[in-house]
């Protein structure tokens, strides 16, 4: 596991967020303990009440759930609800950055099609 | 009534120097404080103050509710870790953790042994022939055993590697975690404990400049980059802390609300971190040049 605090935003968003890329990246598969707050806490150095209020944030959005006693696991279906929120994301941050972009260069829709393909072409 | 450290009005002067002025802060339990301040800003001098090593000039502290002067029962839940060297130094380490377990009555010993190990310690060596770095070692060791509720870390790294540092804040949110309690941590290396810290509160000559939670402290610090004349305007009437230009690239350092002015495109803004911002509130000629 790699965390990367670089980061404006607030530590515990970006706890949430390390914890999401790893989920949906497959690292912790769903099903599997999640590693504990203090774990994390003393790897990083980050205040164990910071990294609760992001585990919680998770919880919340119904991707990893307490187990008394045992820990937090992934819950089944997190990948997929993750990747859903994503794909809902992907216009207002993504495509529309693109646009603008992409109007500055002084690229038409269609110059900016073809180079969509030829993105995905070269991309494996 | 109040739970935990209450410090009201509380000023120091030594001869006629003034070195704390007016301290009004409240230390809650179970929390991990950062007490930052450049040099001589005052740290020490009031960390020795809450631990009823010197007296206040004026005003008073509390511990939930009761003068901390001479009750010995509230002190001997305060431990205080400080840069100068308390301990004789033909005393050997491991006496050392005996003598402090005489004193207050109890002392994690396995944990001792356990943080030995880790550190690479040699227990049986006499205190005086410890390096510095070790020196602090066998300090930290003892402040993380002692059953005190409240520990003053006043430069708690002082001499220790990037290993051992990296051990030390390792370990401290491992006890933190097992028994929490106020830990008061003052230190230079504030980048290494910016995330483990809770609560923030910064000394300037004497005076408090801020005490507020991290995640507040940063929300509201801002680094606004862009063109010198574009951020010069959207700066004015901010509370504008410190400045750097590159040419005619200029961030200006802004601490406090942006209120809801628009934001101009070629500008860029982002929050400050903990480090920068101290920087930037404690700088000397910054506040000369503000009184001119």
């Amino acid at each position: 596991m790699q965390f990367d605090f670089n980061s404006t935003d607030p530590l515990y968003r970006q706890v949430a967020a390390q914890i999401e890329d790893a989920i949906f990246s497959g690292s912790f598969s769903e099903g599997s303990q999640v590693p504990s707050t203090t774990e994390i806490s003393k790897e990083f150095h980050i205040n164990p009440a910071t990294v609760l209020k992001g585990m919680n944030l998770l919880v919340d959005q119904g991707l990893v759930e307490k187990r008394r006693g045992l820990g937090m696991f992934v819950t089944r279906g997190a990948q997929e609800t993750i990747r859903e929120d994503r794909r809902n994301q992907f216009f207002s941050n993504d495509v529309q950055k693109l646009v603008a972009e992409a109007k500055q260069l002084a690229l038409s829709a269609d110059e900016v099609l073809s180079l969509v393909k030829r993105g995905y072409e070269e991309h494996e | 009534m109040s739970s935990g450290i209450e410090i009201q009005h509380l000023s120091k002067q030594y001869e006629k120097k003034t070195i704390l002025h007016d301290i009004n802060l409240k230390f809650e339990p179970k929390t991990i404080y950062g007490l930052l301040g450049r040099n001589g800003a005052g740290k020490s001098t009031l960390l020795g103050l809450i631990s009823d090593r010197i007296f206040p000039t004026q005003g008073r502290i509390l511990f939930n509710a009761e003068m901390i002067h001479d009750n010995d029962q509230i002190l001997g839940q305060f431990y205080l870790m400080s840069e100068v060297d308390l301990y004789p130094n033909r005393r050997r380490v491991r006496q050392l953790f005996r003598d402090t377990e005489q004193l207050y009555g109890e002392f994690n010993r396995k944990y001792a042994d356990e943080l030995v190990k880790k550190f690479g310690l040699d227990d049986s060596s006499q205190y005086g022939k410890l390096s510095t770095g070790y020196r602090t070692i066998v300090k930290l060791i003892i402040a993380l055993c002692v059953p005190a509720t409240y520990i003053f870390l006043d430069e708690p790294v002082l001499g220790l590697d990037a290993n051992h540092r990296d051990i030390f804040y390792r370990e401290l949110v491992e006890t933190y975690t097992e028994r929490p309690r106020t830990f008061v941590i003052s230190t230079h290396l504030i980048e290494e404990i910016a995330n483990l810290i809770e609560q923030v509160v910064v000394i300037k000559s004497g005076r408090v400049l801020v005490d507020d939670s991290s995640e507040a402290l940063i929300a509201e610090s801002y680094a606004i980059t862009g063109p010198k004349n574009v951020v010069d305007s959207f700066v004015s009437g901010l509370n504008v802390i410190g400045s750097e230009t590159l040419g005619n690239l200029k961030a200006a350092y802004v601490f406090g609300a942006l209120d809801d002015r628009p934001i101009p495109d070629v500008i860029t803004i982002e929050h400050m971190d903990l480090q920068k911002l101290f920087v930037n509130l404690t700088n000397e000629e910054e506040t000369q040049n503000d009184a001119l």
